[in-house]
């Protein structure tokens, strides 16, 4: 393991690095505590000019019990995961299929097609506005959340194809080539074989997918508008007053619509960890 | 089984594996082409035609091209999304640096783990306004503490030399989180063996970082540098809630450039913002080509 | 599909549409987030309602910022009956590309012509009426009343007047004016109100409507006015790193002492623990005297979509809020001015005074970013920011908004 295990240095070592944690982590975790304080001052805070004093009252409960009731914020969090789940399922399992393609098969257009993957999901998505949602009105899915679901698995699958594509890359081949030598046809190659070994890859893909999706704000303005189908994200500004941004409140919101991410990722981390790799066998 | 059935697999083997990989790529690729291919396209045919996005389009050939080189923010933008490109590299040997710290099994190191995480799920436009108040003359933080190291009162984002620095600050610290998770993947699987041969040859600290680690570490950092450039290229939300490409445009990057062009409440130019769109797509396609010849090199070594 | 099928098909969709017709159903798309709009808006829906039992209104609340791009998509895509937008150069786009209903009949029909006066100019295009005003603010210049006193300055009635205050202010170690310039507009309140002083609401509106060469001498003059203000430092250091709202702290602290701004920063300064009597309200003083006194003071509308599917039920919505009892309810709660000039006084001494003030006005601006074409706005609020920080590049900042008027008004 590198960096030497700690237990095995000298005593003041490893007092040392015991409290370098918790301090380091404050120190990395400032502007977050910045965000936490702002969500539980009152709002003459914030117009008397006291950004990071301590707060003149705690307006804690009142902020967050605020942006509990005043806005919709239990709809738009369904919302949210109405959206991310769906598109973690759907992005995996077509990038686990166009992964293993690209990945195991020789065929003349195997190049290219990554590339365009590749090159899809690298893209300004400000240059796809207009005609996929010209393309989602003709279809009937505006202001819907299956609209924005479609559009995402279909944006995401350019990452996680690449991601799935050098995983598989990292597989031991022979696997695949004893099961055809068997008979195993290609289906239940990948089925059984194959798919089973891409678990880490798969736990890590689904934080990440969950993470960019859950925070995604512009495609949720352009293919969604009213509340029923508005995600959290585009939801938390409408907690700004028209001339007066309510941060206080905003903050809190962000808080708490920080929370499923990061449940995620710490309920998934041992996978999550794991399914970074690309591939041991890389020397 | 039987010498007839055998030949008949074999036999259709070779086909099935010339089908079998469309059949895999069909749904995703299906999905891709109508959702992000085609709009390219549809794109690029835009950037050709003068477009307010809600009357009749008409064409103008190159003129959106020909306009853009005349204007002085696209080349503002092309510089600062250099600064970015560049400086966003940063974000990989930090990554690495944080995650070597935690790299031990102590007590808690699960949760400490999960916390450093934090800035990469948040919200950017949070991410962005703090660092605003840490930044503001008078009262933030940071401020404060430039103030006492130079004496001198610096309003970052008021200053034209130094707010672009200041936004990317800001981006680094999410950017380096990611990184940071990467790099605690791939050093979860390195090699054990290698790592105690070299320790019984008497390596350690930064010549064994550098000759027998790092090397290991190759496939994270090809991930960490593709993901960091695409976010240096991509800096929307926080140029847009720090600066809104101020002050008087020197903060502009081109994401955002296109985004205030063609879809923000002053700007009706679909066209234009779609010209904008397809320069900083080129821009990328430089990038991609280069990593993929790259990656695709190191799979032929190996 | 079989002939049989598609007359099916098409009975069908026309019964569905009838009884769509029939159930008396406007769908409202706005963007009060803000929750004193929101309860008034909640509130007028409601009376609404209850005025015309056979309409319901299906109300879809934008977020605010989200609202500016939402509104594009759904103006083309799946238009309400009503819109919230606001008057002015900013319709103008959408009146231009037959995306707003004319509705001039509903002006005709309930004389609103003669009650909706003050705000008729800004909405009217090519001699039709696009929407209808139903709120409107002032701006002017508030300032620490308690400053003033201490230092002994009276309140300034003319441009020499308002020099002499913030030299004195400056001297005792305060800033005469707090701003806060990062999102550009405020710049606009001030360009606005010297030109309107130096040259008039006439040369004003010509010059937003883009018949004026920026290079002109007269608007130089504007900027020559400006510097009298820049260059002695009068305004707070640095403004252009923070946003409206962080400019407050500096009143309340006492570091400046006056803020030209709109009324609905009054809430925000007693948020701030100012008290009523601490704040005070001057018309932005004159400069010249053969000048009659024009304000500004932006228009709230809503609109009907051209391709709304009940307009005859949306045109009753709009009736109903140009009305002054409507109108009346709907300030009170806004804290804000009705434009109907039947509707009663509000009771608020900054809204009264501005009440005043508005009602004797030459004419009434409705702020650069709404006046201008979309991107001159920009640009010159832009260039204004610029200007602030940089007065002596004044002559290239002219020549840069130039050669865009040039471009965005052929």
């Amino acid at each position: 393991m590198f960096p030497k295990p700690i237990q095995q240095s000298a005593p003041w070592a490893r007092l040392t690095y015991k409290v370098l944690l918790p301090v380091a982590l404050v120190l990395w975790l400032l502007p977050l505590i910045g965000v936490a304080l702002t969500s539980v001052r009152p709002q003459g805070d914030l117009a008397a000019g006291n950004y990071f004093g301590i707060p003149s009252g705690f307006a804690g409960i009142e902020n967050y019990t605020a942006v509990l009731t005043n806005s919709p914020i239990a709809t738009y969090i369904l919302n949210s995961f109405k959206v991310t789940v769906p598109t973690v399922i759907g992005a995996i399992a077509l990038s686990c299929l166009t992964g293993f393609a690209l990945a195991v098969y020789r065929f003349r257009f195997n190049l290219g097609i990554f590339f365009l993957f590749v090159a899809g999901n690298f893209i300004p998505f400000q240059i796809l506005m207009v005609p996929v949602r010209d393309m989602t009105l003709r279809a009937g899915l505006y202001d819907t959340t299956l609209g924005l679901v479609l559009f995402h698995i279909a944006f995401q699958t350019g990452f996680c194809t690449l991601f799935m594509r050098n995983f598989i890359k990292g597989l031991p081949f022979a696997l695949i080539e004893s099961a055809r030598v068997e008979g195993v046809s290609e289906w239940k190659i990948f089925r059984h074989i194959v798919l089973p070994l891409m678990r880490p890859a798969i736990a890590a893909l689904a934080v990440l997918v969950f993470t960019f999706v859950w925070n995604d704000y512009f495609w949720a303005t352009v293919l969604v508008q009213g509340q029923h189908a508005m995600p959290v994200t585009a939801g938390l500004y409408s907690l700004n007053g028209q001339w007066v941004a309510a941060w206080h409140l905003v903050s809190a919101g962000s808080i708490i619509a920080a929370l499923p991410p990061v449940a995620m990722f710490f309920l998934m981390q041992k996978h999550f960890i794991a399914g970074l790799t690309l591939g041991a066998t890389k020397g | 089984m039987t010498e007839a059935v055998y030949q008949k697999r074999v036999s259709r083997r070779p086909n099935r594996l010339k089908l079998a990989p469309w059949l895999f790529l069909a749904p995703g690729l299906l999905m891709f082409l109508i959702y992000v291919l085609v709009p390219i396209v549809e794109s690029f045919w835009i950037s050709f035609h003068d477009w307010d996005g809600l009357g009749a389009m008409s064409w103008i050939g190159m003129g959106n091209y020909i306009e853009l080189l005349d204007d002085d923010t696209f080349y503002v933008s092309l510089w600062n999304n250099l600064l970015w490109l560049v400086l966003y590299l940063l974000s990989i040997p930090a990554g690495l640096a944080v995650a070597l710290f935690l790299n031990q099994n102590v007590a808690g190191i699960r949760i400490y783990k999960s916390m450093f995480f934090f800035p990469f799920v948040i919200s950017q436009v949070v991410v962005g306004l703090i660092f605003t108040w840490f930044y503001a003359p008078g009262f933030g933080p940071l401020s404060v503490f430039l103030e006492w190291l130079t004496g001198d009162e610096i309003a970052i984002l008021a200053d034209e030399r130094y707010v672009t620095y200041g936004i990317i600050l800001a981006g680094l610290w999410p950017q380096t989180a990611y990184c940071m998770i990467l790099y605690l993947a791939g050093l979860n699987n390195i090699n054990s063996e290698q790592v105690e041969a070299a320790r019984m040859d008497g390596a350690k600290g930064f010549s064994m970082l550098w000759h027998v680690i790092l090397p290991q570490l190759r496939p994270a950092t090809f991930i960490a540098l593709v993901v960091t450039v695409i976010g240096s290229l991509r800096s929307f939300d926080l140029v847009s809630i720090m600066t809104a490409g101020g002050p008087y445009g020197s903060s502009q990057v081109l994401s955002y450039f296109m985004y205030e062009q063609a879809l923000s409440e002053y700007g009706y130019r679909m066209g234009y913002g779609a010209a904008i769109a397809v320069v900083l797509f080129l821009i990328m396609m430089v990038f991609i080509t280069f990593f993929i010849t790259r990656m695709l090199n190191q799979e032929r070594n190996t | 599909m079989t002939p049989i099928r598609k007359l099916g098909g098409f009975a069908l969709s026309l019964a569905l549409l009838s009884t769509s017709a029939l159930a008396g159903e406007i769908v409202l798309n706005s963007d009060q987030s803000d929750p004193a709009p929101k309860k008034a808006m909640e509130e007028l829906i409601a009376d609404f309602q209850e005025a015309h039992p056979d309409i319901t209104v299906k109300w879809n609340n934008f977020d605010h910022e989200g609202y500016k791009s939402a509104i594009r998509n759904f103006l083309t895509a799946n238009p309400p009956d009503v819109a919230a937008w606001y008057a002015g150069n900013r319709m103008k786009p959408f009146v231009d590309a037959g995306l707003f209903e004319d509705v001039s009949d509903v002006w005709e029909e309930n004389g609103l012509n003669e009650e909706l006066k003050s705000a008729a100019a800004s909405m009217t295009i090519d001699g039709k009426k696009w929407g209808v005003p139903y709120t409107y603010y002032q701006w002017g210049i508030y300032y620490r009343k308690d400053i003033f006193e201490e230092q002994g300055i009276e309140p300034p009635k003319t441009w020499d007047e308002l020099l002499a205050a913030s030299a004195k202010l400056k001297e005792a170690g305060i800033t005469p004016f707090t701003i806060g310039t990062k999102a550009l507009w405020p710049t606009g309140g001030w360009f606005d109100y010297l030109n309107l002083r130096v040259n008039g609401y006439e040369f004003h509106m010509d010059l937003t409507s883009g018949e004026v060469p920026y290079t002109d001498p007269r608007v130089k003059a504007v900027f020559e006015k400006w510097a009298e203000l820049v260059e002695p430092g009068y305004f707070i250091e640095n403004h252009a790193a923070i946003d409206w709202q962080d400019a407050i702290p500096h009143l309340v602290q006492g570091k400046a002492a006056m803020y030209l701004m709109g009324n609905f920063a009054v809430a925000t300064m007693k948020d701030g623990g100012l008290e009523e009597d601490q704040i005070g309200f001057l018309q932005f003083p004159q400069i010249n005297p053969d000048i009659p006194m024009s304000e500004e003071a932006p228009t709230d509308t809503f609109h009907i979509p051209a391709g709304a599917k009940n307009k005859e039920d949306a045109k009753k919505f709009l009736a109903y809020l140009a009305s002054p009892e409507a109108q009346t309810k709907m300030n009170k709660t806004l804290g804000q001015l009705p434009v109907n000039n039947k509707a009663e006084k509000p009771e608020d001494p900054f809204l009264e005074a501005g009440f005043e003030m508005l009602s004797e006005a030459h004419a009434l601006a409705q702020f650069y970013d709404r006046d201008a074409a979309a991107e001159m706005a920009k640009a010159g609020m832009e260039g204004f920011q610029e200007f602030m920080v940089k007065p002596d590049k004044v002559d290239d900042i002219l020549e840069r908004l130039e050669k865009i008027r040039a471009r965005v008004y052929k």
